[in-house]
């Protein structure tokens, strides 16, 4: 192995000579104390290293160590409900070693060797197995199978030997396989290079929508399995809190949150409150199916950047499986600072802002790992990384690089409006700045499970909220009075989708969480108030009147009065609506003339 | 590599701005700590800030003026900068280093400590779930401060910041418990007077005695700013994470911070970000305001309020737009408020505190109608502004009735609400009937944030 010697130092940048003969990111292990770090420059024999812990108190002259290895990941059973950093060491294993401070040097294993795990074959002696080929079980935690394959970058070849079902360490030989007499062990885990993307045989159109239970994302702008989207918004606009309504309700079988740069206490919020909360999907604790990689803000820097790649590399480890991965990024700006910082180390040529010239690709690279797609192997699976960027401009600027290079690599934008979060519209998603991609590719599925009219229902909605946008510009200059009866009317109505519909309590038991179905009948129930209320208008009933019906409130209320399993009491609702209406149209047919009084 | 400590070198080679470069020197750690002495037998501190072969890069706190190439020597310590800290150092004043300037002997370290702290291990913090009541309505009623909470003023030139940060440090409390905040001030190229007035305002409320004053003022060298804040922090986490206090950390002015981080930036000649502040400011913020928090399994708590002011009110402006991603939230003064006499001149809407989630403001921690009233304050009042701004241009007359119960209801809200004493201590009870009363000017049907049984139980029907 290569050992070479340090010759400067500066933050998280080291420099070493005799290095000749390494590789670019081969991880290296830097001075006497062997912190982790990757080669990110060679020049001649001298390699540039971002070393991956707090460098105080290192000196020229400390020896620095190759590996031969670039960054790897280790993967097998045991991810789930692990808290990793940015270059997956186990947080809580550390806290056990060295206390509730992070101390550098600290070398623990990712996921645990000694635990015993219940492996199922699926394969028995004399099979042929390629890379990817299934070729046991275990159960991980009671929500999810955890499958073992043959690693992708296996030659595969005939089963000489594997064990029988029962208990065995990951360390443990599990299958032995033959390929032209060269035999390989096979264990219940692999390491993978997180900067190279995990192999798979094709990629689908992204048609299911990824269900988040967030009215304004499911039914304005849906996100799809195996779609990349992002949030960007100014600090104040509950990007974290959407973040973390997506982590708790998407309908994914596996969430992988990355807390890139950001504060310990939402980590710490995850923790705590993850394992109390209940899937709704399946009824067991939310922490059973997530994983987090937590680098915050004061850990160091460089493992903020690998934190993204270690995030993705073990999304896309349990796609392989079959499974559908939902991967949330907090943030993405936080992560091309960090780019920023290291080629600023390099005195590398900045390009807009100090940021490297290579953000744009690095994005693309990032965002590109996303997809809906055949995993390599037999018996055939379906799996999909869904990839949700959070993106922090600074001053709420989305003219700066990171969005708009951001932008070109997504296909959903959920943009976040500080004037919505300042009047306490949450989800503070600016509904006519907002796009996604992928309306049209998921209606079929809306139309097939939910009801067949779910596009031109959408398409009326979204209509009165476009029309109030456009009244709210006159309003500006002429004051609401202005306006005719039937466009105050859009601008009611709008006022109260945006309170009743768009706006959506994390925080509420009933509201925080909205089923496909439900999210159907208040749209429904919407557009009938509408219709109904515009009818009455033109039969001659005062503004007035309808502004003071009581129903109203009621229909706002209802996202956090009927529960998803009631859905029954919209009907009901409805009826009631209805009614009002009637009386109101009755009155205005029976009293001609009020003015005469 | 082993060297003896306190090897000293005479072979500086440059200096510029508050770096001094020195050469053929061996064995040098990055982060290490310097004494450097100046021709006449001064000595001053510093810390390396890069180190390559024979060469290091070294950061003088006190600034470099009066130094001399041939003259000066620079002494490497062979450890990063530390801090002895003990219980004793409460009720005493230090410098922006940490050295006792009150005329009384140094106290006795109990531990020695790195300035830069480790970060904490994110699994083992304890979610922030105790609510301070700081007796100001604005805060506790919309914003409420949680236990290991950083929550910094965003302030402006000649704003009340100073006076509202006081107020907080005497008036904190969590009700129910009877402990009491240490307060460690930090101030950071503040002016003598701003710091007397702390000093005196904790003198008044008889809290000196457990409180412990860093002062870095406006004439004391600009690059010991950045040691300032942290010297305050390791001595906080001392107190709360070994010693059980609840600490209360005020630090003022964090923009004084920002320029001193520019200024040894450019002097390195490092590629600007945004305004010229380095790159990595939002990274060395955080290494300050992450320290903050709450451990597992320990009694004491670390709670943050930094101040800074906005250049030019710009809220955008990089320290305070970094700081707002990385605080918990914000309180951010208004001048417009100011104008109008109102004090404290918060200006809620663009302020949030994060932590003000359902398990803060729940039934058993304060009220259970807390909640509830805020968001409706927020989006009633949100609505006033609105309104006024348009009634500026069109003018009441093109306003309907309600409109104009909302107007009515934005200066009451303000008036009766916002404002108050500086020495008016509020229970939250008495910030939420206040609320109840205001928000009962408005009809009933107005008020779709608050539950119906909410609204039967407070909704004031008489005062319509």
């Amino acid at each position: 192995m290569i050992r070479g010697r340090i010759i400067w130092v500066a933050g998280p940048a080291v420099r070493a000579e005799g290095m000749l003969g390494a590789k670019m990111y081969e991880t290296v292990y830097v001075g006497e104390e062997k912190l982790i770090g990757e080669i990110i420059k060679l020049t001649g024999d001298v390699a540039f290293i971002q070393v991956y812990e707090n460098t105080t108190g290192l000196k020229p002259g400390e020896p620095v160590y190759g590996t031969g290895q670039p960054l790897t990941v280790t993967l097998g059973p045991g991810l789930i409900g692990s808290i990793y950093d940015g270059v997956q060491r186990p947080l809580i294993s550390i806290a056990r070693a060295v206390g509730s401070f992070i101390k550098r040097g600290v070398h623990v294993p990712p996921i645990p060797l000694d635990k015993k795990w219940k492996f199922t074959p699926l394969v028995k002696k004399g099979d042929k197995v390629g890379p990817g080929d299934l070729i046991g079980v275990v159960e991980e935690t009671s929500l999810v199978q955890h499958k073992i394959m043959v690693p992708p970058n296996s030659k595969g070849g005939v089963v000489v030997e594997v064990v029988e079902e029962g208990e065995y360490t990951v360390e443990e030989n599990i299958a032995t396989i033959k390929v032209d007499s060269v035999e390989e062990q096979l264990k219940m885990y692999h390491r993978w290079p997180v900067r190279q993307p995990r192999p798979f045989k094709e990629r689908f159109d992204p048609l299911v929508p990824l269900i988040t239970g967030q009215r304004v994302l499911d039914t304005l702008f849906p996100m799809a399995k195996g779609g990349a989207g992002c949030i960007p918004g100014a600090f104040g606009t509950g990007k974290t809190v959407a973040l973390h309504q997506l982590a708790k309700w998407s309908d994914a079988k596996i969430i992988l949150h990355i807390g890139c740069g950001e504060r310990g206490n939402e980590e710490s919020e995850i923790l705590t409150k993850f394992p109390e909360m209940i899937d709704p999907y399946s009824g067991k604790p939310l922490m059973e199916r997530t994983i987090l990689i937590a680098n915050t803000s004061n850990m160091p820097v460089a493992a903020r950047e690998a934190s993204v790649y270690t995030g993705i590399t073990i999304a896309e480890y349990y796609r392989d499986m079959g499974y559908d991965v939902l991967l949330v990024a907090d943030s993405t700006s936080r992560w091309a600072e960090a780019l920023r910082e290291i080629s600023g180390r390099l005195e590398e040529l900045p390009a807009e802002e100090g940021y490297p010239s290579y953000l744009s690709s690095r994005l693309a690279e990032f965002y590109e790992r996303a997809g809906r797609v055949r995993a390599l192997g037999n018996p055939e699976r379906r799996g999909s990384v869904t990839i949700v960027g959070a993106v922090s401009p600074p001053g709420g600027d989305f003219t700066e690089p990171v969005t708009t290079h951001t932008l070109r690599f997504i296909r959903v934008f959920w943009a976040l409006d500080p004037n919505l979060a300042y009047s306490r519209h949450y989800p503070a998603i600016n509904w006519i700045q907002s796009y996604s991609a992928y309306v049209e590719t998921v209606s079929k599925w809306w139309e097939d499970k939910i009801d067949k009219e779910w596009s031109k229902l959408r398409h009326e909605f979204y209509q009165i909220l476009r029309r109030e946008d456009e009244l709210l510009e006159i309003v500006r200059l002429l004051g609401p009075e202005a306006l005719p009866d039937d466009e105050k009317l859009i601008l009611d109505v709008a006022r109260m989708i945006r309170e009743g519909f768009l706006q959506q309590s994390a925080y509420d038991e009933i509201d925080s969480f909205c089923r496909p179905e439900k999210q159907l009948k208040m749209l429904k129930l919407y557009i009938k108030f509408y219709r109904l209320a515009y009818h009455a208008l033109e039969r001659g009933v005062p503004l007035k009147d309808i502004r003071a019906m009581k129903i109203i409130a009621d229909i706002i209320r209802s996202k956090s009065t009927i529960p998803n399993d009631r859905l029954e009491l919209f009907d009901e609702l409805e009826k009631k609506m209805e009614e009002e209406f009637r009386r109101l149209t009755i009155s205005v047919s029976t009293t001609p003339s009020i003015g005469g009084r | 590599m082993a060297r003896i400590a306190g090897v000293e070198y005479s072979t500086v080679r440059e200096i510029k701005g508050p770096l001094m470069v020195v050469e053929n020197v061996s064995g040098v750690a990055y982060d290490e700590l310097v004494e450097v002495e100046t021709g006449s037998g001064e000595k001053r501190l510093g810390r390396v800030i890069e180190v390559g072969m024979g060469r290091a890069v070294i950061q003088v706190f006190e600034g470099t003026q009066g130094l001399s190439i041939s003259e000066t020597r620079a002494r490497f310590l062979g450890r990063p900068m530390m801090l002895g800290v003990s219980e004793e150092m409460l009720g005493r004043i230090f410098d922006g280093l940490g050295r006792p300037i009150d005329g009384l002997p140094e106290p006795v370290a109990e531990e020695y400590r790195d300035i830069n702290g480790d970060p904490i291990n994110p699994n083992e913090r304890d979610y922030p779930s105790d609510f301070i009541q700081t007796g100001i309505s604005a805060i506790d009623g919309m914003n409420s401060l949680v236990r290991g909470q950083k929550l910094p003023i965003f302030s402006g030139a000649g704003l009340p910041h100073n006076l509202l940060a006081a107020q907080i440090a005497r008036q904190a409390t969590v009700p129910g418990k009877e402990e009491e905040f240490a307060v460690i001030f930090a101030a950071v190229g503040v002016q003598n007077d701003e710091a007397r007035f702390f000093r005196r305002s904790l003198e008044d409320s008889g809290a000196i005695s457990r409180s412990a004053l860093f002062l870095n003022l406006a004439d004391d060298p600009a690059v010991e700013r950045v040691i300032t804040p942290r010297a305050a922090l390791t001595l906080a986490e001392y107190l709360a994470f070994e010693k059980d206090y609840h600490v209360l950390v005020i630090i003022t002015d964090m923009t004084n911070y920002c320029e001193s981080l520019r200024e040894i930036s450019s002097a390195r000649e490092e590629v600007p970000g945004r305004k010229g502040y380095p790159g990595y400011m939002y990274t060395d913020l955080a290494s300050i305001h992450e320290r903050a928090g709450r451990i597992k399994g320990r009694k004491g708590s670390l709670t943050q309020m930094p101040i800074l002011t906005m250049p030019s009110d710009d809220i955008t402006h990089p320290i305070p737009d970094l700081t707002g991603y990385i605080t918990e939230g914000q309180l951010v003064l208004s001048r417009d408020l100011y104008r109008k006499r109102i004090y404290p001149p918060i200006n809620v809407l663009m302020s949030l505190s994060r932590l003000m989630g359902p398990g803060i403001i729940a039934e058993k921690r304060t009220r259970h109608d807390h909640g509830e009233v805020s968001n409706q304050l927020y989006a009633s009042y949100a609505r006033a502004v609105q309104l006024r701004a348009l009634s500026e241009i069109v003018g009441k007359s093109g306003l309907s009735d309600i409109d104009l119960k909302y107007l009515e209801f934005g200066d009451l809200f303000e008036r009766r609400f916002l404002n108050q004493g500086y020495e008016e201590n509020r229970s939250l009870d008495k910030t939420l009937d206040i609320a109840w009363e205001i928000l009962s000017t408005l009809p009933e049907s107005e008020l779709t944030k608050i539950k119906e049984e909410t609204l039967k139980k407070y909704y004031k029907r008489s005062s319509i």
